[in-house]
């Protein structure tokens, strides 16, 4: 009864992992749903890729229930449609990004030029040979709206969420429930909002920094968030220990816990700046679009990515169409690197370096 | 009928336990026979290994369950015994990089032989966890028949089966007024014998019990004990204790686990009086008279 | 000894109220930091009270008009100046069209998004699960103008498949019927839009809300016999509902205040149109993007009482979604 030593050890193996069989199986059902559906469209008027798809749904969720039953029951055939059900909502749900993936590169690698980066619009218009003009100004633009906004919202973003995990007073409950609120005001409306507040009774034309500071408000709530969840993470031993070393509450805060959180902190930057880098409806309310490089955003029309896209597109022509997917390509590379960097950064575990 | 037989038994728990000594419980304990398992019927583990990931946890184990029934796992923390117990029915495969090797039958048939359905050998090999987990949105009653809910399983009479469950749960006295409250309103114990009287609904042939006392008071332990002596002529049982009283108490066959820093190793299996009175091995002895561990 | 010694130890003394003077420095660190906490408080503030400020005259004007009524003229008269007395704003159109393209979208996304948290949650292999994460977590990167384009050049194609199909074998149903053959640019394809735009957020949300049910729980279910699907309902479901139910609601608000990619791919018509199939439609959002252009100072306090409209409806919909949210876990428990 008792165990025999020196028994070689058998190999681990994984009986609940599927089978050869059972994937064989799958495959049948797949092709016996594919066949079903390929005749259904030849006698039925159905037709078209949608249509196909649709079909093999069906037959696919019909057969597999038909086959589980026969062979577990009624229990076993429900979990196994269930299954293809929520397969099919993650194949559906990430169908679009790959569709919009590919249809900016498709659409907008014929607009990529490398004048795109030397040049601006100030002597050509939208409907000008591809080849002509640039986005240089936009690129500026963009950069200079969105550098702007960080300066602005980063601070207020972490002190909010330094006071939601560091201090912790009165309004804790509150101001969580405010910054969540806040991040759900439409863009539109905070345009609106600088509009009223700043282009009306003050500047009453456009610039760059009434556009920053729209974004700011957009940027706040996505930066406040992420960073009360990295500071969350630091464990409490380590505020404790600065302060247990006869260190103030500001000291521990800023020679422990934000030096510990660091790389989060950079991810919520950037996550933020991600959010509102292609943001379009309080630009074209705010900022002007125009096709010259303008360094300064306290003064004049400042052009900028999702305007010079905004314009390219309601200009109509086929040109300008395609000048609005590169510049939609050159957009969405901006932000594909950035949630990159995020992603990389806040994979990191907190507290390394 | 049945219900008779289980109340003499519950007598007889008692008298014995007031008697109140570790040897005397083992020897009335051994007057039990047990099965045969050379029928193929029963539960058998035949050279079971399992592995987390590269960390190899539990090594060649073989261990014969008697129709009816209680073997207690005992052994230090870390020896193996719970990833052993939850192998038996099929529950260590929920850890995403866990393996294993060898053999379970049930019934003279692997429980890891290909295209088996596992939710039919889990309806067959219950389980009942450390800590009371019933379904918070369910009702008692509903908590009890949840399993023939999930199961998709048919019953001629549900009010029955539910008092038949808690009866032989030993909760039926305490709950038959309010079995339509929600079962969050009981104590620890009750709501751990709710899991007992779950758990029986769906007719298992072996009820495995993962530590079912270590998160309850002594006098919740105490009933819990009653209900598995209760239950051990109709199911059989097999329980994880970190509790050697507890073995010496409730238990037929023990069964000693160890891992000396490599995969832990099933030591030593006897009946319960041997185990505590006269083992084999001597790392069995310095555990039970409580030199380590 | 005499008796008043011995009564002290018996008198339970009172609690000592633990005081410490804070240094300057951190009296300085915690107004600072307060400052910046209260700076969604003051945002928020400042919109509400520049809105109401700038859309005030249009209210009381327009009275209740503004919000039941669909007609909006800001009227000239001969010597060239507005008009006030002529002129009519309302946007009852237009909310109604918020909401019905906003449910469209909350129809169609939902129940993806839950079944892709449930697919990612309980059944998807480690590998898979990380680049689908990463995937959907992008799309919430995504510009809005990127989707509206993509939706324009296509969706539309396929919208506009469907949407034959549908008004061909559904139009018994009153939203499905067509006044007219015109199925480009409908609230119907608005709604796809919306309903991809709010993807991610919904099925991030569930997720996060799925990942957290209660690991005793789901092997109680297992270990009754239960499959992965009578599992998820006995413990899952009730677990995550009120928390989906959240997460749904902001999806709802995001729906609700998307100006550009609406703009993009709606025929804006100001009417009312519960026709979802037929090509005309608006909302609050991109309504006020097209009128702003050409508008003049006056129509403008118009539009700004239109954004207070919209704020405050948002306002409303995402505080009720992130109640509900905050909620879930702790009830049930």
């Amino acid at each position: 009864m008792s165990t025999i030593e020196k028994v070689p050890t058998p190999p681990p193996r994984k009986p609940w992992a599927p089978t050869p069989i059972d994937r064989a199986k799958t495959a049948g059902i797949l092709a016996a749903a594919i066949i079903v559906s390929l005749a259904v469209l030849f006698v039925t008027p159905l037709s078209g890729k949608l249509a196909f798809a649709a079909v093999f749904f069906v037959a696919y969720l019909s057969i597999d229930f038909v086959v589980s039953f026969a062979k577990a029951g009624r229990a076993a055939a429900v979990d196994s449609v269930f299954r293809g059900l929520v397969t099919t909502a993650i194949a559906i749900a990430v169908m679009p990004i790959i569709s919009i993936l590919v249809t900016v590169w498709v659409r907008g690698h014929h607009g990529l030029h490398w004048t795109l980066f030397t040049k601006d619009m100030h002597s050509n218009s939208f409907t000008d040979p591809v080849g002509q003009g640039g986005l240089l100004h936009a690129i500026i633009g963009t950069f200079l709206l969105v550098f702007v906004a960080m300066i602005i919202s980063v601070p207020i973003g972490i002190l909010t969420a330094l006071y939601l995990t560091e201090v912790r007073g009165r309004f804790t409950r509150p101001i969580e429930f405010l910054v969540q609120a806040m991040s759900g005001v439409p863009s539109i409306v905070a345009g609106l909002f600088i509009y009223a507040a700043i282009l009306i009774p003050f500047t009453k034309t456009v610039n760059g920094i009434q556009g920053s500071l729209a974004l700011a408000i957009l940027m706040i709530p996505t930066v406040a968030r992420t960073s009360q969840e990295v500071l969350k993470l630091i464990p409490e031993d380590l505020r404790e220990a600065g302060v247990a070393l006869g260190g103030t509450q500001w000291r521990s805060v800023a020679l422990v816990v934000v030096p510990a959180a660091r790389s989060g902190l950079i991810t919520a930057m950037i996550l933020g700046v991600a959010r509102v880098a292609g943001e379009t409806a309080p630009i074209l309310l705010l900022t002007g679009g125009s096709g010259t490089k303008n360094y300064n955003v306290f003064s004049g029309s400042l052009g900028s990515l999702p305007n010079y896209v905004w314009q390219a597109f309601s200009a109509g022509t086929p040109e300008s169409i395609t000048r609005a997917w590169a510049g939609i390509l050159v957009l969405l590379v901006i932000v594909v690197i950035l949630f990159t960097a995020a992603r990389v950064l806040g994979n990191r575990k907190v507290g390394k370096k | 009928m049945a219900l008779e037989s289980e109340e003499n038994q519950g007598d007889e728990m008692e008298t014995t336990a007031a008697k109140n000594s570790l040897s005397d419980i083992t020897a009335a304990r051994l007057q039990k026979q047990p099965g045969n398992s050379a029928l193929g019927v029963g539960l058998e583990a035949r050279g079971v290994h399992a592995w987390f990931g590269e960390k190899h946890a539990l090594s060649n184990v073989s261990l014969d369950f008697w129709p009816g029934t209680v073997t207690a796992l005992i052994g230090p923390s870390g020896c193996g015994k719970s990833t052993f117990i939850r192998t038996l029915n099929r529950m260590h495969e929920f850890i995403p990089t866990a393996a294993m090797a060898g053999e379970v039958l049930l019934n003279g048939e692997d429980i890891y032989a290909p295209g088996v359905d596992v939710t039919k050998i889990r309806l067959k090999v219950g389980m009942v966890f450390q800590k009371p987990n019933p379904f918070p949105s369910m009702t008692i009653a509903e908590n009890v028949l949840a399993g023939l809910k999930l199961a998709q399983l048919k019953v001629e009479n549900k009010d029955d089966l539910l008092e038949e469950c808690l009866e032989r749960a030993g909760l039926w006295s305490e709950v038959k007024d309010r079995l339509n409250t929600h079962g969050g309103a009981l104590s620890g114990g009750q709501q751990q014998r709710l899991c007992i009287a779950r758990a029986l609904a769906v007719r298992p042939q072996v009820l495995l019990m993962d530590e079912p006392c270590s998160a309850l008071d002594p006098g919740s332990t105490l009933r819990i004990e009653e209900t598995i002596s209760q239950l051990s002529s109709t199911v059989t049982i097999v329980i994880v204790t970190h509790n050697m009283q507890q073995a010496a108490r409730v238990s037929d066959y023990t069964a000693f686990f160890l891992s000396d820093g490599g995969p832990g190793q099933m030591i030593e299996v006897g009946s319960t009086n041997e185990i505590f009175s006269r083992p084999k091995d001597e790392r069995t002895e310095n555990y039970v008279t409580g030199r380590f561990g | 000894m005499s008796s008043t010694t011995t009564q002290i130890p018996a008198a339970i003394p009172p609690k000592r109220e633990i005081t410490t003077k804070p240094r300057f420095s951190d009296r300085v660190f915690r107004g600072v930091v307060t400052s910046g906490g209260l700076s969604s408080l003051v945002i928020l503030g400042l919109i509400l009270i520049f809105l109401l400020f700038n859309g005030y005259n249009t209210l009381k004007t327009q009275g209740l008009h503004f919000l039941t009524s669909s007609n909006w003229q800001a009227a000239i008269n001969d010597s060239g100046q507005i008009d006030p007395k002529n002129s009519h704003f309302g946007i009852a159109a237009m909310l109604i069209g918020t909401m019905v393209v906003a449910v469209i979208a909350v129809v169609i996304g939902v129940p993806i998004s839950v079944g892709a948290a449930i697919y990612l949650t309980f059944y998807a292999p480690e590998a898979v699960k990380k680049v689908m994460v990463s995937a959907i977590d992008l799309m919430a990167a995504f510009p809005s103008v990127l989707f509206g384009l993509w939706g324009f050049f296509v969706l539309e194609a396929s919208g506009e498949y469907w949407a034959k199909l549908l008004s061909k074998y559904f139009s018994w149903i009153p939203f499905f019927k067509l006044p007219a053959p015109y199925v480009t640019r409908s609230p119907f394809i608005a709604g796809l839009v919306l309903a991809v735009m709010i993807i991610p957020i919904v099925t991030s949300i569930s997720r996060e809300i799925f990942s957290q049910t209660p690991l005793d729980r789901m092997q109680a279910a297992y270990a009754l016999g239960g499959t992965r699907f009578a599992m998820l309902r006995a413990v899952a479901f009730p677990y995550a509902r009120s928390g989906i139910v959240g997460g749904i609601m902001l999806g709802l608000g995001r729906a609700m205040g998307e100006t550009v990619a609406v703009y993009t791919v709606l025929n804006i018509v100001y009417q009312v149109n519960w026709h979802i199939l037929f090509s005309a439609g608006g909302n609050v959002a991109s309504m006020i993007l097209l009128k702003f252009g050409e508008a003049s100072p006056y129509e403008i306090k118009a539009l700004m009482a239109a954004g207070l409209v919209l704020f405050i409806l948002t306002l409303i919909v995402n505080s009720l979604a992130n109640l509900i949210v905050s909620r879930t876990g702790k009830s049930g428990r």
